[in-house]
């Protein structure tokens, strides 16, 4: 195939302890280190073996986000991709404008593989992907642990809750990642200063012209139930006694 | 008023427990008509168990020979020539609906509501995000279906003393075959399912081998319980990624849930925090699983596990 394009979320860092603020309007993101989506990172690790291996042309990464995203899509070009773009959204854009922003970048660059992390770590939805492809009109194999090319289709193993599920699906398609899809690789420095030369192309989301689309309301942000500490016990009798006395045993 | 689609998911025999907590969540909306529909080859014996659920109205039936199999390419289309009828479509938060809700939502061009863990209204709805870390309430608008999907380990399942009526249906839906499912590997376990267990025992890196994972097995069969394993375990290759527990596993919500040799990151809290009872075990008194264990034991697990085993009947 000639081109595969991958989505990277920039979203809070894997490691951050996430805060409400204060207020209740939010999550506290000041200050806060930003990182590419792990998963979306996955997928970008896949696409450049995909690549390597001589079954594409060109990775194009593209995140949806405030200018900021710049970060995570030179580091997405350091990684390896070709090029980047980004569509430039001032607010939080919900699941399916991003689903629509996508198919448009699909519509003009006509990729023989969209390939996205199954969920961003930061709102969890796991929704992009089978959204993009639904409007795409077009097969998803989400939760991908293992993706083998066969020219105009791809076999995809899937993570299910009862195992590993296989599908053949016809290309192009988009598949979602999940974690144990392959180990993405560490960005050297000399790719830093490399990626600094590598094209980035800024689109406005508005100049895509994407329909406006039902808004879910966010109503309320609110810490969750803290769990109370429990006993602590001294050895086994003790913690069989403790499980007898609340019926467990 | 609302009339509610849930979605059952099934294996062409068998009602996976799911469906049975997706409808106890649409239960909860005030004043609900819930209608269950059966995407299947022969929908029969799947319909006759959905018709038991209390609260449901109506089980329907779409039975086709490419329904054979849950494909979300396959199922979506026809899910939406149905969803006209209805203020809302539900389905579980499995890997069966988390792949099939979010393409019938935007087919309706609309957003899903992800994992839904408590109603407030018809229309407006709690869920987790940023691994748990917060609950975010989000209301929906009146006047557009309302597809979500239902965090199963926040619900119990709906009992099974009803009747409704099963009607079979049929759907024009353009069915595409551009996506065809290949084979299934369930991973063989005679224990307990993890995500239904009553009790579940749960090892981490601390175990250090699958073959020091016998441990856990021993001490779960023992108590008839499920196993579920931290990332660290399974990324470290001791067991299957299907018994991952955690923000990117399997949500769970036992009576009993046993870690050991499990330190506790957020990611992995977030899918065991609906257990009725945490027990950890682990030799860092520091842990985090600690501050939300309901009884903890410090100590070697080497020694404690296999003292624990021998002392149950």
């Amino acid at each position: 195939m000639d081109k595969i394009l991958v989505g990277l979320k920039r979203v809070v860092d894997y490691n951050v302890r996430v805060r409400v603020k204060s207020d209740g309007s939010g999550v506290e993101t000041d200050g806060v280190k930003m990182s590419i989506n792990p998963f979306d990172e996955i997928a970008l690790e896949e696409a450049l073996r995909i690549k390597e291996r001589g079954d594409a042309n060109e990775v194009i990464v593209v995140s949806i986000g405030s200018s900021d995203a710049q970060q995570q899509l030179r580091t997405g070009l350091a990684m390896g991709a070709d090029r980047a773009i980004l569509v430039e959204a001032d607010v939080d854009t919900d699941a399916i404008s991003r689903a629509r922003a996508l198919l448009e970048i699909v519509n003009r660059e006509n990729p023989g593989l969209v390939i996205l992390g199954k969920q961003a770590i930061d709102d969890d939805n796991s929704q992009t992907g089978q959204m993009l492809a639904a409007l795409w009109g077009r097969p998803q194999a989400t939760f991908a642990s293992a993706v083998e090319l066969n020219g105009d289709t791809a076999r995809v193993i899937r993570e299910v809750d009862v195992g590993l599920e296989t599908i053949d699906i016809d290309l192009p398609a988009v598949i979602t990642c999940d974690l144990r899809l392959n180990e993405p690789r560490y960005v050297k420095l000399p790719d830093i200063m490399k990626a600094k030369k590598k094209p980035l192309d800024q689109i406005p989301m508005a100049e895509l012209n994407i329909a406006a689309s039902p808004q879910l309301t966010a109503t309320s942000y609110e810490p969750p139930e803290q769990r109370q500490k429990g006993v602590m016990v001294d050895d086994v009798a003790g913690l069989i006694a403790a499980l007898k006395d609340k019926g467990l045993l | 008023m609302s009339k509610i689609l849930v979605i059952a998911e099934h294996d062409g025999q068998t009602l996976n427990p799911s469906t049975a907590k997706t409808v106890a969540c649409a239960a909860d909306i005030n004043g609900a008509t819930i209608d269950v529909v059966v995407f299947a080859e022969s929908a029969a014996e799947v319909a006759a168990q959905a018709a038991k659920l209390d609260s449901v109205d109506r089980v329907v039936t779409i039975e086709n020979p490419a329904n054979a199999k849950a494909l979300a390419a396959v199922i979506a289309p026809q899910a939406v020539a149905l969803a006209a009828n209805y203020s809302h479509v539900f389905g579980p938060s499995s890997t069966f609906g988390k792949d099939l809700m979010p393409r019938i939502a935007a087919l309706l061009g609309v957003n899903q509501i992800s994992d839904i863990m408590s109603v407030v209204s018809s229309h407006s709805f709690q869920r987790p995000i940023y691994a748990g870390n917060v609950v975010l309430t989000v209301e929906a608008p009146a006047d557009h279906p309302v597809v979500a999907t239902v965090r199963t380990a926040s619900y119990r399942s709906v009992d099974s003393n009803n009747s409704a009526s099963i009607e079979a249906a049929v759907c024009d839906a353009v069915i595409p075959t551009h996506t065809r499912y290949v084979e299934l590997k369930a991973g063989s376990s005679d224990r307990p399912d993890l995500q239904t267990a009553a009790k579940v025992i749960s090892g981490g890196r601390a175990l250090a081998s699958s073959e020091n994972f016998e441990l856990i097995y021993a001490l779960a069969d023992k108590m008839g319980a499920g196993v579920g394993a931290s990332r660290a375990a399974v990324d470290a290759g001791y067991v299957p990624n299907e018994m991952q527990v955690g923000q990117t596993g399997k949500i769970i919500a036992p009576d009993l849930y046993v870690a050991i040799g499990i330190s506790g990151a957020i990611q992995h809290l977030t899918g065991i925090k609906d257990a009725g009872t945490i027990v950890a075990i682990n030799k860092d008194a520091e842990a985090p699983i600690f501050e939300v264990a309901d009884i903890g034991l410090v100590g070697d697990l080497f020694s404690v596990v296999p003292e624990l085993t021998n002392s149950l009947e």
